[in-house]
């Protein structure tokens, strides 16, 4: 396997690993599924796009954009849905997300279904891993503040959670909000790699996708979404051989993985660098996994 | 002075009224009571008291400000917290965890502070773990600090559920059948507490409870419901002698021989 090729299917994790960080925070830590996050992301994808082309701003400029137009378009999303109950904002999740998809089909402005070429080519490996280690920073710091311990309550018990005083609406669309800034970020990241945007990138399997990967790697886990978004990203790459069947195998995995460990790879639990000293024999006896 | 005062409270769901008319006064620092037979709309007005449920008619203030159009939030943030019949606590963290969480209302920092560690994250985050811990210990739950809230014993569980409601630091603290599920000896240890509670946080405490021993040893006021209406209102002795309470609990005297 060569260099450029390896580096080609990193790259893809990591485009992926922007979008699943930010739904992690949303389904993860504060308990809301969403099917619609690939709307996000093609928001963003074309906002960042449009921003770099048109107006000629520097890449990390209009990444930024396109990921803020996002989660504004996130705001009036989760003004109206946020109200609903568990299972009725992911049903209205999926509608936004295919909504999106045919809406950029049939507007002409950005290509429509024939796509949009000639984006300029701007990411590499370096760029990638530094928006995703900022992400991840970013991440982490919130899910152990305050704020990310109002989403964790949210989750676990929204009644309790409001007459302990949080503003459970608010933080609902704190956690939606940047949940969407991430994915719209990603999107950008997808304009700038392929050179090419088309809205059948970001159709429901995509959404899947990334709510299989969160699942994957445990809820309520960052290291988990970490892991995840890279095996599951290079492991249809590994299955090539496999030809018509990898995506058989693909799922078989998944399956597997649910049912030998229901709670995710990580569930709940978080790599730290403690508890990777104590592994290898250093440190003290303190917890390896830290309770979320 | 009265913390809390209900006026003419009703509340329907479609056609059946859960609660009619109602009206009573609670003490500022007192504790005390409300009973009834199951299904008189105790509950309910505890949910209509936290936000919970939105009322039909009738007023609720408490310290004298109209509270009942506000969001459950707003009003537990204004100083009334609860627990519920049913157990709820944050069943997959820890019980520091659970305690931790309710003391957010005592830090300000925002999203960019907890991301830059700014000095104002690290001293608010510090004062709250102190508060965390030091609450622990008070309702001697810090030898189970790291267990899992759900893997405790059922008593904890509850005393678990009134730590992280005094976390939010309540001036009217509402228990709903605290010692439901416990024995007698359990049941003393938790009068103990609520009455240590009352003293220690110098809130007023207001109970639901079936438990008589516990509702007429620690009560000073005891409100009756009764097919969601209040049956009468006073002192545990002359709640216990009242004979319309009698006859909601046990039924009218039945004559033998007739």
């Amino acid at each position: 396997m060569d260099w450029f090729y390896a580096k080609g299917i990193l790259i893809l994790s990591g485009i992926n690993l922007m979008a699943v960080l930010g739904l992690s925070l949303l389904t993860g830590f504060t308990g809301l599924f969403s099917f619609g996050h690939a709307g996000f992301m093609a928001i963003g994808a074309y906002a960042a796009a449009f921003i770099g082309v048109n107006l000629g701003l520097p890449l990390i400029v209009s990444l930024l954009a396109g990921g803020l137009v996002a989660g504004i378009v996130s705001l009036f999303i989760g003004r109206f849905t946020l109200k609903l109950k568990g299972d009725y904002f992911c049903i209205a999740t999926l509608g936004f997300g295919e909504a999106i998809r045919l809406v950029l089909d049939n507007v002409q402005v950005f290509g429509g279904a024939r796509g949009w070429p000639g984006i300029p080519i701007r990411i590499d490996l370096w760029n990638v891993v530094l928006i995703n280690l900022a992400g991840i920073v970013f991440m982490i710091s919130l899910v152990n503040s305050r704020h990310g311990r109002n989403m964790i309550a949210i989750r676990e018990e929204e009644l309790a959670a409001k007459t302990i005083g949080i503003d459970t609406f608010r933080y609902k669309m704190i956690s939606l909000f940047t949940s969407a800034v991430y994915a719209g970020i990603a999107g950008g990241l997808v304009g700038y790699y392929t050179g090419f945007l088309q809205p059948k990138m970001f159709g429901m399997t995509k959404s899947t996708e990334l709510t299989i990967i969160v699942i994957f790697g445990g809820i309520g886990s960052v290291s988990g979404s970490v892991l995840g978004a890279l095996l599951l990203t290079a492991l249809p790459e590994l299955l090539r051989a496999f030809a018509l069947w990898r995506l058989v195998a693909y799922g078989v995995a998944v399956i597997f993985i649910m049912i030998s460990r229901p709670e995710g790879l990580m569930g709940g639990k978080e790599i730290t660098f403690r508890g990777i000293l104590r592994a290898v024999g250093f440190g003290h006896k303190h917890s390896k996994a830290r309770e979320v | 002075m009265d913390i809390l005062e209900i006026r003419d409270l009703t509340k329907t769901f479609g056609g059946l009224t859960a609660v009619e008319n109602v009206s009573f006064r609670v003490q500022e620092g007192s504790i005390s009571g409300l009973i009834g037979p199951n299904g008189a709309g105790k509950t309910t007005i505890f949910n209509l008291i936290t936000g919970i449920y939105k009322v039909t008619r009738g007023e609720i203030a408490f310290g004298g400000r109209i509270i009942h159009d506000l969001e459950p939030h707003t009003i537990a943030n204004m100083g009334i917290t609860r627990t519920f019949q049913n157990i709820r606590l944050f069943k997959r963290l820890s019980v520091y965890s659970n305690i931790l969480t309710a003391c957010h209302g005592n830090a300000s920092y925002s999203v960019a502070d907890s991301v830059l560690k700014s000095r104002r994250f690290r001293t608010e985050e510090k004062c709250l773990r102190e508060d965390a811990v030091s609450l622990m210990e008070i309702l001697g739950l810090a030898e189970w600090q790291n267990h899992i809230a759900h893997s405790l014993p059922y008593g904890l569980q509850r005393r678990l559920e009134i730590a992280r409601a005094l976390a939010v630091k309540p001036k009217l603290l509402l228990l709903d059948e605290p010692a439901a599920g416990m024995n007698a000896d359990e049941t003393q240890q938790l009068m103990h507490h609520i009455c240590r509670i009352r003293d220690e946080f110098s809130c007023t405490v207001f109970v639901i409870e079936h438990r008589m021993d516990l509702i007429m040893g620690i009560c000073e006021n005891i409100v009756v419901l009764n097919f969601g209406k209040k049956l009468t209102e006073g002192p545990p002795e002359e709640i216990q002698s009242n004979p319309q309470v009698i006859e909601a609990y046990l039924g009218k005297e039945a004559r033998i021989g007739a």
